[in-house]
């Protein structure tokens, strides 16, 4: 007989709580996820669906005036050549990382936990990328010729130029969307195959027949097709952080005067990481209360995203004091001026709002009272969303706006079109979102089963 | 009919335990056309059904090899040779500024071939399959558990088979009939 250790007499300390709560069955989970894409939704969803649309329209109204007109409708000046087109490219791309960090990273740690967002999370990245590949889009003003960026063989024999890094983001953020895009819908395969043998109509039927591609969930697809997303997983790991690194070399490549400095890769993947995972809180605290998921999308899991906001917050925090010290430390009068003009110059409203919300205002998580707090969270949240907009209108806008000649400082400010397109970016994320939600199952079905205790066949053993 | 024919037979199991334990004893018999259908993949699995390990990392892993260096090779032609174009004297052929593309492009093909290459080896799409013709088989996707043999295998015998499937602990043990 061999020895047997009964899991009862282990310390409870080390147990950790369960990840989906109610005692669900497979079929209650089945239940509750797909019946959400199933039923009529409620008026909140419509009246939602019709703002959002609205919203969508005016960005859809603002490009199409932007293409006639020109990028001169924008509050551009001589000085201030990227305004807020480029801010709202880095705040969207910086939005989708979070997505990624729970689909990939914390699928390679074994963070089983992520399951329950995990689904929510890609969603928000695909819609979150497609926002922000709009905006570097119409900002290259003679769109007609935007395929200029790719390499295809053409008549002129002309070929773009691989040492430039808005050249590096074409690729970086296209193949992020692409691999989101791929990973997304490998991860959706056994939940579409759910909804086709749910389906009642001959609709819903082919349709989610086509997509589900006739999946059969048996083991031999299940092997290959768990270490497609293993690799994908690994794939997708680099892009987390190579992307805003990126993104961030557009800046730091340049010889601007609060641009030019080494901090901007890991700075800016923390900031990205920060406020996506804002992000997601935003959007799963709303979901959750409307579709009723308390159990699974667990206070528990918003404890845990809340850390990794503290975490990423104080990093972004901690960037911002390197950089200050750095500008000093270096002894360079220009670099020294700039961060003096962000803190106390003209645009030192925006420099405080970004310090106050991303900074100061995170810190409250580390009560636990206010990090298992869901009104606390969710107002937390939203500070960061915005405080996170602002981080890049500081990077963005202060360091153009004032840099080595004096004679040609300028002081830049939004137009009308400015904000239209920031707003309707807005209304097509959540257009696409709330399609998303009523459509597509919103939590990943197959892998919170995989996840729950009866999903292990050693369960059985003590239970029987 | 004339053109009935059986194309395979279906088991339901209880739990992911019974079917592990259903999967080991369909390996020893010595059946091979055969598969353990679940909502999710199940651990332990691949051992009990004596399945190696999927080859997809053989083909994931020559694409991104192949391809880093296809990336690599394709921005120093085009910037030395193709077009060559002096900005801001900086040299032609500047390796280091070609880091971010080839490695973008290593991740897009590999990602690609990930997903392309997992569907070729399920040999899907395919949205025509025997188990299909059960009623009962739409709950794997749900909370079902099902084990099917195909008649194509060497040990398959209509009534053996079905038989065996019931010794080891299956219920609803259903024929699956092609009526074309």
């Amino acid at each position: 007989m061999s020895v047997t250790v009964k899991n009862n007499s282990i310390t409870p300390v080390l147990e950790e709580p369960p990840l989906i709560t109610g005692n669900q069955t497979f079929a209650s989970i089945t239940e509750k996820i797909s019946s959400i894409t199933e039923t009529k939704p409620g008026k909140g969803w419509a009246l939602g669906f019709s703002i959002a649309a609205f919203l969508a329209l005016i960005l859809f109204g603002s490009i199409g005036f932007l293409f006639w007109e020109g990028v001169g409708i924008w509050g551009l000046n001589n000085p201030v050549s990227w305004g807020w087109a480029i801010v709202n490219f880095v705040f969207w791309v910086g939005i989708g990382h979070a997505g990624t960090l729970i689909s990939a990273i914390l699928f390679i740690f074994r963070q089983r936990w992520r399951t329950s967002i995990n689904r929510f999370a890609e969603a928000m990245t695909i819609f979150a990328v497609i926002c922000a590949l709009i905006f570097p889009g119409i900002h290259v003003g003679r769109v007609w010729v935007a395929y200029f960026m790719f390499p295809i063989p053409n008549q002129m024999e002309m070929w773009p130029n691989f040492r430039s890094p808005l050249l590096w983001d074409v690729f970086a953020v296209g193949t992020y969307f692409s691999v989101s895009l791929m990973f997304w819908y490998t991860g959706l395969i056994p939940d579409l195959a759910t909804l086709r043998d749910r389906a009642k109509s001959m609709l819903r039927k082919r349709v989610f027949g086509i997509l589900s591609l006739g999946w059969r969930g048996g083991n031999k697809q299940w092997k290959h097709y768990e270490l497609a997303y293993l690799l994908l997983a690994g794939l997708s790991t680099p892009l987390v952080l190579s992307v805003h690194s990126v993104v961030s070399t557009d800046f730091a490549t340049s010889v601007i005067p609060g641009w030019h400095t080494t901090i901007f890769p890991p700075y800016f993947v923390a900031g990205a990481i920060f406020s996506g995972f804002a992000m997601v809180l935003t959007l799963a605290i709303i979901a959750r209360k409307i579709f009723g998921l308390e159990h699974i999308i667990t206070i528990n899991h918003f404890e845990k995203m809340n850390k990794i906001m503290l975490l990423t917050g104080m990093m972004v925090g901690y960037a911002y004091g390197m950089e200050f010290f750095i500008a000093w430390y270096s002894g360079n009068d220009y670099e020294t001026f700039t961060f003096l003009n962000r803190a106390f110059g003209p645009y030192a409203w925006a420099y405080w709002t970004m310090i106050t919300c991303n900074v100061f205002i995170p810190q409250l998580f580390w009560f636990k009272k206010i990090r298992r707090s869901i009104p606390a969270m969710f107002v937390i949240t939203i500070f960061i969303n915005i405080g996170m907009w602002f981080e890049r209108f500081v990077i963005v806008v202060s360091s153009l706006s004032r840099d080595f000649l004096p004679s040609s400082w300028d002081y830049y400010a939004p137009t009308i079109f400015d904000i239209s397109l920031l707003v309707g970016s807005f209304g097509l994320f959540f257009t696409l979102f709330l399609l998303f939600i009523r459509y597509l199952p919103m939590i990943a079905m197959s892998e919170v089963k995989g996840v729950m205790p009866q999903a292990d066949p050693h369960y059985y053993e003590k239970h029987d | 009919m004339s053109n009935e024919r059986i194309e395979g037979i279906l088991a339901e199991f209880k739990n992911p335990a019974e079917l592990l334990k259903a999967a080991e004893k369909m390996r020893d018999a010595g059946y091979k056309d055969y598969d353990c259908h679940s909502p999710f993949p199940i651990h332990g699995m691949d051992k009990a059904m004596g399945e190696k390990r999927s080859i997809l990392g053989w083909m994931v892993g020559p694409v991104a090899f192949v391809m880093v260096i296809f990336g690599f090779l394709f921005e120093g032609w085009t910037s030395t040779i193709a077009y060559p174009l002096v900005i801001s004297g900086k040299p032609l052929f500047s390796y280091q500024a070609y880091g971010a593309v080839a490695f973008a492009i290593m991740v897009l093909t590999s990602a690609l071939t990930a997903l392309v290459g997992m569907l070729a080896l399920n040999k899907l799409p395919r949205f025509h399959h025997p188990v299909f013709y059960s009623d009962r088989f739409a709950k794997v996707s749900d909370d079902g558990f099902f084990v099917s043999v195909e008649a194509g295998d060497k040990q398959f015998d209509r009534e053996k088979t079905k038989a065996f499937l019931e010794s080891i602990g299956g219920t609803h043990i259903e024929e699956l009939i092609a009526n074309d």
